[in-house]
């Protein structure tokens, strides 16, 4: 018998959300008052948590690490966010945005859970707008939505390509009324280091005050971890240099089981590594894809530029092989074929490591509709380029800046150079439909959880996940569980429990001190993130993951011995900070690569090897590996597996296909 | 190339700092600022030295978090960009280059290069939102919103509260970025209703927090990275002063 209860409600797909919302236990408000609940982490899902929560009348106490919750690193999604509106009027529904949801994710996610999120991303939109995020319009003054990858209509609202930065300035701004108002107090540059857990239930955490270095408990009826995912085990990255899976991975040693580890997404669209320097990678929003074409030299070892290049002599495989979807197929689709193509020699740029993302085509196209607008009569081709370059500018002019910054190439003069990488972990802790972990009044939203996304994100999900799990999942979800703690009166911090928690921190902390090693924290982090890259990246094999499992528990025990951390403990301290950090993820890239090697089969973006079709496509294994793996922590590198099977009463998994 | 850094070195906020002089080498033209001072921070930890502390996290140009004062100017040479945005091709083999942090009295120094902004977050909290509950809203479309309004309120949202247009006002003045959240919610019908105790309870917010006043001088708008314009703080002087006649 599973550990495992989904605690998915009764009642066909389209009844249980809205059953369960009628029928969920209330705290009286009254009581909401007496009631406290700790946030960890201010991005989307944070944010709008804190708020939600505050504004409903609980006593919120939200900590970030960063010096605002403002800086969560939500704020840099660019693309946009999912919402099954219909504006477009191009047969976009509940269904459909379900539907798509769940077949890009390569039918590894909850039906439930996904309908939930479809039928709410529509509210999402409304409270945006309501609170002054200027998404982008049209002339009538209506919203404006664009496609993105893996659909065929058009959902996705944006704010040029900072869409991110827009909705969590929303929900931040939220969060500072109700600071303002009392309702939250905000702990901005604390980091979350321990999980109080009081006889099963989660009762609070230990953070460290990252000016003064102090230690502090802080007490809670319930602990929300939205501390966003753990892409940077990788080492490089999308993620901002501060992201840590180390909120997540405490809760997962005090009893919060992880889901589906091996899952994580390799964004197409970054710009390429550029030297040993290299500290984080930089994306180029998908969007980018609606009007790029992506092509490599049909010729081995192409040294000529791009533009010298005739037509004929390139290959748009994206194209040639995926003709329904073209340019469009979902990132892991495209990141693969990236990776295949460079692999076997047809590579561009210094490195060999990238291909081009080229707009050419769109300059034309949206120049001839200018002209035509602007009533230019007989323009010149150079006239129509450069009328096409102000449409490209005005949608894209942050993402073509940006690149020039970064690269020194004028991304209107040549095509850009890109190349898949690390962009966000679908894996994470395993939640109930509550987004309760198996720790109980221990929750998990956002990118934290697992829940959603299955083995694949689509784009611009993200920014509606997270939104949908602090505005409109959790305030009802939380009800269950606190309607049965009215009567729990705060728990002195002094209590064992608390102070036991506390000890575990400080002795981690002068064990990081005592080993005065010969090698930096990045050093160490480096060498993590290249065997991860390696042989638990892109693509998968049973002799590299088996190889990759013993190197990291060898560079975990190096780690241990040899890893110099400058300063002390009782001031601001970042070397602290990120030894902290680098050794939590030493065993979740552990838990990763097993996680990938007993996953036999290839899905979304885990790919395996050994389970492919004679083309080269992803091959799943329904009949074993219909399950969400969920890890409970036994001992360091000693973890059991549990599975959750997927049910799928509405969507038959059929072998995906784009093509 | 080769360089000669002179940093700012302050333990903590109580404790006098000075500049500190580091030679830097083999920095490759490809990297950035940030990844310089991350060399330079891993040579200091070889030799047992603390490295210089620094805020930074996105390092693509929109968490607002890195702050570095470059040669007298707040994210360094280039207009445009943050500091980790700016890369060592603008800079020559054997330049000098002195980094200092923000310096304003609402942004007291942590340590080394690192600043305490929370006087923008209170800023905020004193007004700089809609007050409409989750669960509240309309259909997003039923308001329609002229697009030239549309896009001077995204504009004006585009600020990443960096904190660059006060270490370059003379009079520390934090006018640019009031006045860019205020204009964001002036401009749409939503923020209208709430615009006269917005403006004041904001500008009360600011002058308490010990910023100084604009006296015009337009430092703030060449160096921000993102572009916001001089225009905010006319429309913000124009809602001050509507809100104090209508009082």
């Amino acid at each position: 018998m599973s550990k495992l209860d989904s605690k998915i409600p009764e009642g066909t797909l389209e009844e249980k959300w809205m059953k369960f919302r009628s029928t969920v236990p209330l705290v009286n408000p009254s009581n909401k008052r007496s009631i406290e609940i700790v946030i960890v982490g201010s991005g989307l899902a944070g944010a709008s948590a804190a708020s939600t929560l505050a504004e409903l009348g609980y006593k919120v106490k939200c900590f970030c690490f960063q010096d605002s919750p403002r800086r969560a690193h939500s704020i840099a999604a660019q693309g946009g966010i999912n919402a099954a509106k219909n504006y477009q009027n191009d047969g976009d529904s509940t269904f459909r945005l379900f539907y798509d949801t769940v077949k890009g994710g390569d039918y590894r996610s909850r039906e439930a859970n996904v309908y939930r999120l479809a039928e709410v991303s529509s509210n999402i939109i409304d409270q945006c707008v309501a609170q002054g995020v200027p998404l982008a319009r049209e002339y009538g003054g209506l919203l404006s939505n664009r496609s993105f990858g893996g659909t065929q209509v058009q959902r996705t609202f944006y704010a040029a390509g900072q869409t991110g930065q827009q909705l969590l300035l929303g929900a931040y701004s939220a969060l500072e009324r109700q600071i303002g108002l009392g309702n939250v107090t905000m702990y901005s540059r604390h980091e979350m280091l321990e999980v109080v857990t009081i006889e099963g239930k989660a009762r609070g955490i230990i953070a460290r005050d990252l000016i003064s270095g102090k230690l502090e408990r802080h007490f809670g009826h319930a602990v929300l971890i939205c501390s966003g995912g753990y892409g940077n085990v990788f080492y490089l990255s999308t993620n901002a240099m501060g992201s840590n899976a180390t909120a997540a991975w405490k809760a997962h040693k005090q009893g919060a089981f992880f889901g589906n580890p091996c899952f994580t997404q390799i964004h197409p669209t970054c710009i390429p590594v550029s030297g040993d320097h290299q500290s984080k990678l930089t994306l180029m929003s998908e969007s980018l894809r609606n009007d790029g074409r992506i092509w490599v030299p049909k010729k081995k070892d192409d040294t000529r530029k791009a533009v010298d290049i005739p037509e004929e002599e390139r290959d748009y495989y994206l194209e040639r092989r995926y003709p329904a979807f073209g340019n469009l197929v979902p990132r892991d689709v495209a990141s693969r074929a990236a990776k295949e193509r460079c692999d076997a020699g047809y590579g561009v740029g210094k490195s060999k490591m990238a291909v081009f993302l080229d707009f050419a085509a769109a300059f034309e196209r949206y120049g001839k509709q200018q002209v035509l607008v602007l009533g230019i009569d007989n323009p010149s081709a150079a006239e129509i380029r450069k009328h096409g370059m102000d449409v490209v500018k005005e949608k894209y002019g942050n993402l073509f800046d940006m690149y020039k910054q970064i690269t020194g190439e004028n991304p209107y003069e040549m095509p850009m150079r890109i190349y898949p990488a690390v962009h966000y972990t679908m894996g994470g802790l395993w939640v109930d439909y509550n987004l309760m972990t198996t720790v109980p009044g221990l929750y998990a939203l956002g990118e934290a959880n697992f829940s959603d996304h299955g083995a694949n994100r689509l784009g611009a999900s993200a920014l509606m996940q997270g939104l949908a799990d602090g505005y409109f999942v959790i305030p009802y979800t939380i009800g269950s569980y606190l309607s049965n703690e009215i009567r729990v009166k705060p728990i002195s911090t002094d209590s064992e429990p608390f102070v036991a928690a506390e000890k575990r921190v400080q002795e981690t902390i002068n064990k990081l001190f005592a080993i005065k090693g010969k090698h930096s924290v990045d050093h160490f982090h480096k060498k993590l993130g290249k065997i991860m890259w390696d042989k638990c990246g892109m693509a998968r094999n049973e002799k590299g993951l088996t190889e990759a499992i013993s190197e990291i528990r060898a560079l975990r025990e190096e780690f241990w011995k040899d890893v110099r951390v400058t300063g002390d403990a009782n001031e601001f301290n970042p070397e602290l900070e990120k030894a902290g950090r680098v050794a939590d993820f030493l065993e979740l890239g552990e838990l990763m690569c097993m996680d990938a090697l007993q996953r036999k089969e290839s899905c979304g973006g885990h790919f395996r090897e050994e389970s492919q079709t004679e083309d080269g496509e992803a091959k799943r294994d329904d009949d074993k590996f219909a399950f969400v793996a969920a890890w409970e922590y036994k001992n360091q590198g000693s973890f059991e597996l549990h599975k959750e099977e997927l049910v799928f009463d509405i969507v038959h998994p059929t072998q995906r296909s784009y093509k | 190339m080769n360089l000669t850094l002179k940093v700012w070195r302050q333990k903590n906020a109580k404790e006098a700092g000075n500049l500190m002089t580091y030679p830097v080498k083999d920095i490759s033209e490809d990297m950035s600022f940030l990844e310089m001072f991350d060399v330079l921070n891993e040579q200091l930890i070889s030799k047992g030295d603390e490295p210089i502390a620094f805020d930074h996290d996105c390092r693509e140009g929109i968490c607002g978090m890195c702050s570095m004062f470059i040669n007298g100017r707040p994210h360094g040479p280039k207009e445009g960009i943050t500091t980790c945005q700016l890369h060592m091709r603008s800079f020559k083999d054997g330049d000098t280059i002195v980094v200092e942090p923000w310096r304003s009295k609402a942004f007291p120094v942590v340590k080394d290069l690192v600043v305490d902004r929370s006087s923008f977050d209170r800023i905020i909290a004193a007004g700089g939102f809609i007050s409409v509950n989750a669960g509240n809203a309309q259909d997003a479309n039923n308001i329609p919103i002229p697009k030239p309004d549309a896009d001077k309120a995204f504009e004006a949202a585009a600020c990443i509260g960096c904190g660059a247009c006060v270490a370059t006002c003379k009079n520390s003045s934090a006018m640019l970025f009031v006045s860019a959240k205020v204009s964001q919610l002036a401009l749409l019908p939503q923020g209208k209703i709430e615009a006269t105790a917005r403006v004041q309870e904001m500008v009360a917010q600011m002058d308490k927090e010990g910023f100084g006043n604009c006296s015009n001088t337009g430092a703030c708008e060449i160096e921000c990275p993102k572009g916001i314009s001089l225009e905010n703080i006319a429309r913000m002087n124009r809602e001050f002063f509507v809100a104090n006649l209508t009082e």
